[in-house]
């Protein structure tokens, strides 16, 4: 399954500074408590997770609930440690699942 | 009339009963989490732990339009050192249909306690964001919302 998601993360940091990450996935977030046009309850779908790891450690968790807008954006901050890789990973409903990386270069 | 000797106040009460009972059977269950269920969800996410005022400054416009998509900020004062950082942000809601919103760990490589996102509400109703920190302590703030146009629960058009 391919959702579009978009990271914001700055291209270059020095070492020690909070950096601003921005998330965004395309996701219906069908919450699960709507009924359709013949009265019949839609089944939830949504993202229940998003993790990002800074170079294979995890640096930020989240669950999400119907309560969260479609498209969920997120946004979060970190240290800049050092250059390498952010992994991002969103697990949702219906075996949902979609990753992104950014890159960091920290001098 | 033996074995039918019931009064006119035990046949009122027997009728009431009676139709509270279809009453119940009949009403459609109620998609709505309420004050109480908020701190039912409270309990089940950090236990029997007491939570204080303070720390937390949870952001949110206090008039929106439309409740399908609010900007929700949670920021939390600390240092977010080794020794003393937030562990975990939960907020909760009063009248969604769950009353969970978002669940948020962070560690001393956040940097700071800063995270936003976007919410969906069904009315006008107080919001509470509580911050577990490192030490074991719990702290809240809570704001009100009013919605004009709420979400989830609208039909499909």
């Amino acid at each position: 399954m391919s959702a579009r998601a978009l990271i914001n993360v700055p291209r270059k940091a020095r070492r020690g500074d909070v950096i601003e990450i921005k998330t965004l996935i395309s996701h219906i977030m069908e919450t699960g408590f709507r009924h359709g046009t013949m009265g019949e309850l839609i089944p939830r779908d949504i993202i229940t997770s998003l993790s990002c790891k800074y170079n294979g450690e995890e640096i930020f968790a989240t669950q999400l609930y119907p309560a969260i807008a479609a498209n969920p954006f997120v946004t979060f901050h970190t240290v800049a440690t050092e250059s390498g890789t952010l992994a991002f990973h969103w697990i949702g409903d219906n075996g949902f699942e979609a990753t992104e990386e950014a890159k960091i270069v920290v001098e | 009339m033996d074995g039918f000797d019931i009064t006119r106040r035990e046949a009122l009460i027997a009728g009431g009963l009676a139709a509270a009972g279809a009453a119940s059977l009949a009403s459609p269950p109620v998609a709505a989490s309420t004050p109480g269920q908020m701190e039912h969800a409270i309990r089940s996410l950090i236990g029997e732990a007491e939570v204080r005022k303070g720390k937390v400054t949870l952001d949110l416009p206090p008039l929106v339009e439309n409740g399908n998509t609010v900007p929700l900020t949670v920021i939390v004062d600390s240092p977010m050192t080794k020794a003393d950082h937030v562990k975990a942000i939960h907020v909760v809601n009063e009248k969604n249909p769950q009353a969970n919103v978002i669940s948020v760990q962070l560690g001393p490589r956040a940097g700071k306690a800063h995270v936003s996102t976007r919410v969906r509400l069904a009315g006008t109703q107080t919001l509470t964001a509580i911050a577990e920190m490192s030490d074991g302590t719990y702290w809240s703030d809570s704001q009100e919302v009013i919605v004009t146009l709420a979400a989830c629960l609208e039909d499909l058009i």
